[in-house]
């Protein structure tokens, strides 16, 4: 589904990516974790083409994305994205969120659009809220609604990145549980974060990054109980300890 | 001199407010060109698309430079020559104004854009939307929110300025009380009123401009 070879990314001389390989195969949970500045965000923003490549290929459901002939627009349509600052559209309510980009890329008619995104609203929890705007739900639920602008896309995967960490700790199990609903209907996900539990529960493999460099890949079992490299079983000490 | 005479005023109502047609018209039309054209110069400046945004940047900055009469006055000879026919001063004017006024909100709206969150447009482009509909749909309408209050002062500054078609003998406001001024040698009366007449709008307009900022605000 998402195959990344020797992945190089450059910002002026400063290299944040350097030779990062590693697949999510379909149905796959994949959780990358690893310190700040070590180049996650960058890594996720480049399966869909948010940012790009200087060196190595990423392959998204046989395509590749830095190639000239790839349809961006199409390919990033079939991959969802989660930010950590949940980017809502603030001038438009949350089920016109949701239907946005059904009407606009799928070219769905506004009925249908407003069909699917009532089946959303209703999954995340959240169907009671659909007529409010951004600025009037609290932080769990716009990411919930987020997930859901996500979701009406149908994509073949889900990028997150951080959808947890500028949340208070009482909004964090909401959006948590969401996607462990995801996880467990075997929707396909690349997820940065640092919630070890939710890694624990539902990811298949972890991916630690540090310095740009992916330095473990690892099932999620092998990853907790014997990290095979220092940084990690510090990285893990600091985490679970708190 | 004498007494003021109030009565100069009531007695050319229609006549003045025919005047002040011309001014509103003259304000809202170059405000909707004004505000296309700028925004269209802004989207091609932000875009850097090549030759193409220099030649934005040189627009603007070019008409920045130049004082408003004289615009004006260049316009009022150069478009009917264009054209090669009479078009009449009304829209000589507009389109010195539409042309002149663009270079300015091009310049309050690039600022807008540049304020909306970069992840705005990541989430935008992230749901498979192209540079364009991102454009459309995600950034201008919080941009023209956020740049309301100042597009809305730009306007008042504008309706002020069209008071300068006197040059080119179009009758708006200002000029119609002045012929009547003149005529009926009652010059006092009517330029207090043109006065208040024009304080009442922009102060209006400014109160209602500082509402919008606070509102925004919070
Ligand atoms: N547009 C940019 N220009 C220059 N440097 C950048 C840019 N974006 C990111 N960086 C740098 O690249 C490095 C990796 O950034 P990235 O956001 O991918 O890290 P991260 O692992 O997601 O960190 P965090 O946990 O803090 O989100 C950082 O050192 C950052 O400062
Ligand atoms: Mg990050």
């Amino acid at each position: 589904m998402i195959s990344i070879q020797k992945a190089s990314k450059w910002y002026g001389d400063f290299q944040v990516l350097n030779e990062c390989s590693t697949s999510v195969s379909t149905g796959e949970v994949v959780v990358v974790c690893g310190p700040s500045g070590s180049g996650k965000s960058t890594l996720i923003k480049c399966v869909n083409g948010l940012e790009s490549i200087d060196q190595g290929e990423i392959i998204v459901d046989g395509d590749i994305v830095d190639a000239k002939k790839t349809n961006l627009n199409t390919l990033r349509s079939k991959i969802g994205m989660v930010f950590q600052s949940f980017e809502l559209f603030p001038h438009m309510s949350a089920i016109d969120n949701v239907i946005l980009g059904q009407v606009k890329v799928l070219k769905r008619t506004e009925e249908e659009a407003q069909i699917r995104a009532i089946e959303l609203m209703n999954q995340v929890g959240l169907f009671e809220h659909s007529s409010k705007f951004p600025a009037q739900l609290s932080g769990g639920q716009q990411q919930r609604v987020a997930i859901a602008r996500a979701l009406a896309m149908d994509p073949i995967a889900l990028l997150f990145d951080e959808p947890t960490s500028a949340l208070d700790p009482e909004m964090i199990n909401d959006v948590l549980d969401v996607m462990v609903d995801l996880a467990q209907e075997g929707m396909t996900m690349m997820v940065v974060t640092h919630e070890m539990g939710f890694a624990q529960k539902v990811a298949h493999r972890v991916v630690f990054m540090d310095e740009g460099r992916i330095v473990e890949d690892a099932p999620t079992d092998q990853f907790f109980n014997a990290p095979g490299s220092d940084r990690a079983r510090l990285f893990l000490s600091k985490i679970l300890t708190h | 001199m004498g007494e003021f005479d109030y009565s100069v005023i009531f007695d050319n109502i229609p006549f003045l407010i025919d005047g002040l047609k011309v001014t509103f018209l003259l304000t809202i039309l170059a405000v909707i060109g004004g505000m296309i054209l700028g925004t269209l110069l802004a989207l091609i400046r932000i875009a850097q698309i090549p030759v193409l945004s220099w030649i934005a940047a040189a627009y603007v900055n070019f008409f920045r430079s130049l004082p408003l009469i004289l615009v004006i006055f260049w316009l009022y000879f150069l478009v009917p020559l264009f054209l090669g026919r009479p078009v009449g001063s009304f829209y000589s004017v507009l389109i010195a104004f539409v042309l002149f006024e663009a270079a300015y909100y091009s310049e309050i709206i690039r600022a807008g854009i540049s304020s909306v969150r970069s992840g705005q447009i990541a989430a935008g482009r992230a749901i498979g939307l192209t540079y364009p509909q991102t454009m459309r749909h995600i950034v201008l309408p919080q941009a023209f929110r956020s740049m309301l209050p100042v597009l809305l002062t730009q306007a008042i500054v504008l309706f002020q300025d069209t008071s300068l078609v006197y040059v080119v003998g179009l009758k708006d406001f200002l000029v119609s009380a002045e012929l009547i001024a003149n005529r009926d040698q009652r010059l006092v009366e009517m330029f207090v009123f043109v006065a208040i007449v024009y304080f009442i709008f922009c102060f209006a307009g400014s109160l209602y401009a500082r509402h919008l900022q606070r509102k925004l605000a919070t």
